[in-house]
């Protein structure tokens, strides 16, 4: 079972005027294996920064992320990640844009094939194995984009806004897809959104972080998408008073943020 | 009644300069020594693919001039794709090359073309080298462009995959590049031809810059117009080749929204 953890992280960036301002200050948390755990924040409060420490892309200036007690050095296949842009490689058609982490691990071609057809099944895209991305609409392409992190079979999925460029129908499509495939797979899933309702939503573990440098500001233990993946229709849970009211306090935690650092 | 199709306003420019070109001719408005009319152009180029001009027919000619521009297009594909690849990525290496490349390219072949002579002879090689320069440059300064815009979170992507270094070169790089190489390939290949006849320059006996070249000391103005169509002509279907080619290898271009 794979922890994470985020040990003292102090994140620079300096402007092209060379002044530099701290992103992350000191940062700590953990985070739990086969959790579902959403990042959530005010803009420019420094979660995609802390999930690029965590890929690997980017080396915090202080501290560091570990994995199981080992320090992260850049990305590496254990870690899958799914960004707002699907990032898909047009010169492959679907197919071989899902198997193409197993290709890079140098898998025979019959088994990375049968690997990408089943992850295809999981996300629901089977019939699209020849289609070229660009032929696939905003949502598919995404569904490929989380087929392709999982034919690989990380230990952890790194999301950084994955839905927020879908139109709000494909959105809960999507975030309902998320959620089965979490239940099936039981993998650890960090998730950076805005979007509240998605946070509160999603996550099993929902980190509040406050505005630049960030710390954690509260901490959610929820279970709405566990209620979902139960067997629960999307729009009673996301209608029930229960869960208008968490909504509602994340929503308001993050309005306090806001004003915070206007003033 | 349906649009007229692009191809077909392409086709209605080219005929409206023919025929001007044609009237003027037959209206006798210049005379032939400057301008001879298409019959006699097409009379004379008919006459050397079948009696031939300075002991080579037109094919001849042509065969010569194609086999210098394709062994100088092989030649910088194969040099100035992977420099222009290592430019692209190491930035070190690129601010040591990049002010030579651009130093040479601006130059006009002719400008050079002497010191070639001297430093190689007046043999096949200088010819192809004159040529070889031409199509070097726009191909590495081409590749190192695609290079550096490649899409840093395609790379993020493949790196998170598992990718290494290389792996992220063959199959990242390399195919986001491409479409930007094939565009450098078709300027890099105009230039190429633009140079023939001055590469031709250098005693030749054979090859279509050459035939224009002597054809025009005769004031045999006929064989210099019909040699400039043919040139003229090979470029455009080189052109229209390599965009064949550039739609098939990268059918997504315009397309990815």
């Amino acid at each position: 079972m794979t922890a994470l953890a985020l040990r003292g992280i102090t994140s620079r960036h300096t402007t092209r005027s060379g002044t530099a301002t701290s992103v992350l200050e000191n940062f700590s948390l953990d985070i739990r294996a086969a959790e579902l755990t959403v990042l959530i924040g005010p803009s420019g409060c420094g979660k995609t920064t802390l999930l690029n420490h965590m890929a690997g892309f980017t080396r915090p200036d202080a501290g560091s992320v570990e994995i199981d007690g080992r320090t992260v050095s850049g990305p590496g296949a254990d870690r899958g990640v799914i960004f707002q842009q699907d990032a898909l490689l047009p010169w492959m058609s679907v197919l071989e844009n899902v198997a193409f982490g197993l290709r890079l691990c140098g898998l025979p071609v019959a088994d990375r094939v049968a690997v990408a057809r089943s992850t295809l099944e999981l996300v629901d895209l089977v019939g699209f194995e020849r289609h070229q991305v660009w032929e696939l609409s905003g949502g598919m392409k995404q569904r490929v984009s989380l087929a392709r992190a999982l034919a690989a079979d990380p230990q952890t999925l790194l999301m950084d806004e994955p839905f927020g460029a879908l139109d709000a129908l494909t959105r809960e499509q999507m975030q309902t897809l998320l959620l089965k495939v979490w239940r099936r797979t039981g993998k650890q899933i960090v998730l950076v959104t805005h979007d509240i309702e998605e946070a509160v939503f999603l996550a099993s573990d929902l980190i509040m972080l406050s505005s630049r440098p960030a710390r954690v500001g509260s901490r959610l233990v929820l279970d709405f998408g566990q209620r979902y993946a139960a067997g629960e229709p999307v729009r009673r849970i996301k209608s029930d008073p229960a869960f208008i009211q968490k909504r509602e306090q994340v929503l308001s935690w993050l309005f306090e943020q806001g004003e915070r650092s206007d003033g | 009644m349906a649009e007229p199709a692009r191809w077909q306003w392409s086709a209605l420019s080219v005929l409206t300069v023919l025929g001007a070109w044609w009237l003027v001719a037959w209206a006798g408005l210049i005379p032939p020594l400057y301008l001879p009319g298409p019959a006699a152009v097409m009379r004379a180029l008919l006459q050397v693919a079948r009696v031939g001009y300075m002991d080579a027919t037109l094919w001849q000619h042509l065969e010569a001039s194609l086999l210098r521009v394709l062994a100088a297009l092989l030649l910088a594909l194969a040099t100035a794709i992977p420099l222009g690849l290592v430019l692209g990525l190491n930035q070190v290496l690129k601010a040591l090359v990049d002010p030579l490349i651009e130093f040479y390219r601006p130059i006009p072949p002719l400008a050079y073309l002497p010191l070639i002579v001297i430093w190689f002879g007046i043999g096949e090689v200088s010819k192809v080298l004159l040529i070889f320069l031409a199509i070097f440059a726009p191909v590495v300064v081409a590749t190192t462009a695609g290079v550096l815009a490649v899409d840093p979170i395609r790379v993020r992507v493949a790196q998170s995959l598992g990718a290494s270094r290389l792996q992220v070169v063959r199959f990242v790089v390399l195919p986001s590049a491409l479409p930007t190489i094939m565009t450098g390939i078709r300027i890099a290949l105009g230039a190429g031809w633009s140079t023939l006849v001055a590469a031709e320059l250098i005693a030749a006996t054979r090859g279509l810059g050459f035939m224009i070249q002597s054809a025009s000391q005769f004031l045999a103005t006929d064989l210099v117009v019909g040699g400039i169509l043919i040139i003229a002509l090979v470029a455009f279907l080189f052109e229209i080749v390599l965009r064949r080619l550039q739609r098939h290898l990268s059918p997504w271009l315009g397309r990815m929204s």
